[in-house]
């Protein structure tokens, strides 16, 4: 679906490409935080870590400038129906990646943590993990940006794969856990790391069901949506 | 465009498959649409669209036009409001009106709304038009602004009274439907505020119809909204989901702004 972006007053235009160009820089600083965070893990790299830290700052400061201007365009320009809808999707969308732009800051505050555990076999399988969730992120902006609606419901489709990756490092740290008890701290640090992408992949669900909103002017049903993810703790109580 | 939910349960008017010709063009084209009481419904398109002309169809306005024809069935409680047998100025008396311009007789205050009543026999009594003009007067939330000047002419009122004042006229012959054409264009804010909070009150006890081009008071005063572009009835639906969002395209490029 083609952007539709020509109101009588242009000024309004002007407002709401500024809103989406600030959404993309957004979403693109958290997409590179999540990647730049897991290297500097893999790598043990402190420096790029510390750098994740430092940058989310930057998402904070952008995430208050678009709800600013949202709350700027509103006041002005009354906006109605798919107009409004995007208002309303753009300050709950910055809120999700910010949320995702604090769970990188998380797993960079990790890495110093964990130099002695560059061995464990569960770090490729993040890495793995990690790749997915920043696909999604990316392309449920990307979705925001087309105003793609199927491509929305792909990705809340594709958050399935994250739950599963999810589930399958968690039987195999807490297995590691048992067969190598020195190592519990660390491996309890990969557990949230995986936890927090997994989160990661929720949040680029959320962000794909208000993309679909935004379109259709319809709520996402849940048969569209992928299933629940099987839940850590539930797995703890089955385990 | 019909749902279900969208049915009024005992409808005031009734209008099905009007046509509106000035001379040889065209204003309407096959609308149908129902009035309820419970309900302010609200028309709203750009200038030309044919929003007042359908208004003014509903208490044959347009009878005063003489090149205007109208054409299908527009129902007042179940009568033909075309039929021969009409008395058209009863008609108005049910069915009353208040203009873009306040329009006040050049009268007293007392007098313009107590004249209606008068000359439709409902004030038997001095004593019963005093009543009935003071409850007119009240409704239209304008008594305790005027309640000690009722000799006064009704021209010296500010815009915004003199607006409540013509309500407060089409009010006291104690009409079953209210038809607004633009009422509040003519006022500033304020005045404007407090016309819709009148459309507020007196909700349910009248069918009020209001054309209006300001999009935000449609959706501040009504429950039901139609659209109207080129003649034509685009949508008819909750004022709810007209704003927030719009089955047709023409709806939404019109009310996001996108229209021409």
């Amino acid at each position: 679906m083609a952007v539709v972006n020509d109101h009588t007053v242009k000024a309004f235009d002007e407002d709401l490409n500024r809103l989406r160009g600030l959404i993309s820089e957004m979403g693109g600083r958290a997409e590179q935080a999540l990647l730049q965070a897991m290297t500097a893990l893999s790598k043990g790299d402190l420096d790029l870590a510390a750098q994740v830290v430092r940058d989310d700052k930057k998402i904070d400061a952008l995430e208050s400038e678009v709800e600013q201007l949202t709350v700027q365009t509103i006041a002005l320009r009354a906006p109605m129906a798919d107009d409004l809808r995007e208002m309303i999707a753009a300050l709950k969308i910055v809120s999700v990646v910010e949320r995702i732009g604090d769970y990188a800051k998380n797993i960079a505050k990790r890495v110093a943590l964990m130099d002695q555990t560059r061995s464990i076999e569960a770090i490729p399988v993040l890495m793995s993990m990690s790749s997915i969730v920043a696909e999604l992120v990316h392309d449920a902006l990307d979705s925001f940006a087309a105003r793609d609606a199927e491509l929305a419901v792909r990705v809340t489709v594709r958050d399935k794969n994250v739950d599963d990756f999810y589930n399958s490092i968690f039987r195999t740290l807490v297995t590691f856990m048992m067969e190598n008890p020195k190592y519990i701290t660390e491996s309890a640090h990969l557990l949230f790391v995986a936890k927090n992408l997994e989160r990661m992949g929720d949040h680029a669900t959320n962000i794909a069901e208000m993309v679909y909103y935004v379109v259709t002017g319809d709520h996402m049903e849940e048969r569209e949506r992928g299933e629940q993810p099987e839940d850590g703790a539930a797995e703890q109580e089955q385990g | 465009m019909t749902q279900d939910d969208l049915t009024i349960a005992d409808p005031k008017m009734k209008a099905h498959g009007v046509n509106v010709f000035y001379g040889e063009k065209q204003a309407i084209k096959d609308v149908s649409i129902d009035v309820g009481t419970d309900l302010v419904t609200a028309f709203i398109g750009p200038s030309g669209c044919g929003k007042s002309t359908f208004l003014r169809s509903l208490n044959r306005m347009n009878d005063t036009v003489a090149s205007a024809r109208v054409t299908g069935q527009i129902e007042l409680d179940g009568d033909d409001i075309y039929a021969p047998s009409m008395d058209v100025v009863q008609l108005r008396a049910r069915v009353g009106m208040v203009f873009q311009k306040p329009n006040p007789f050049p009268k007293s205050i007392y007098d313009n709304v107590g004249y209606g009543p008068r000359i439709h026999g409902l004030a038997p009594s001095k004593a019963d038009l005093d009543v009935i003009v003071e409850r007119a007067l009240v409704r239209a939330g304008l008594w305790d602004e005027v309640k000690d000047r009722l000799g006064e002419s009704g021209t010296a009122l500010s815009g915004g009274q003199q607006q409540r004042l013509c309500i407060a006229r089409a009010i006291a012959v104690d009409p079953e439907v209210i038809l607004m054409d633009e009422p509040c264009s003519a006022l500033d804010p304020i005045a404007t505020a407090k016309i819709e909070e009148l459309i507020h009150e007196l909700r349910g006890k009248y069918a009020i119809v209001i054309v209006t081009h300001n999009m935000q008071q449609a959706a501040r005063v009504s429950q039901r909204t139609a659209f109207f572009h080129l003649g034509t009835l685009v949508e008819y639906g909750k004022t709810t989901d007209i704003f927030t969002n719009p089955k047709q395209e023409r709806t939404k490029d019109y009310i996001t702004g996108r229209y021409g």
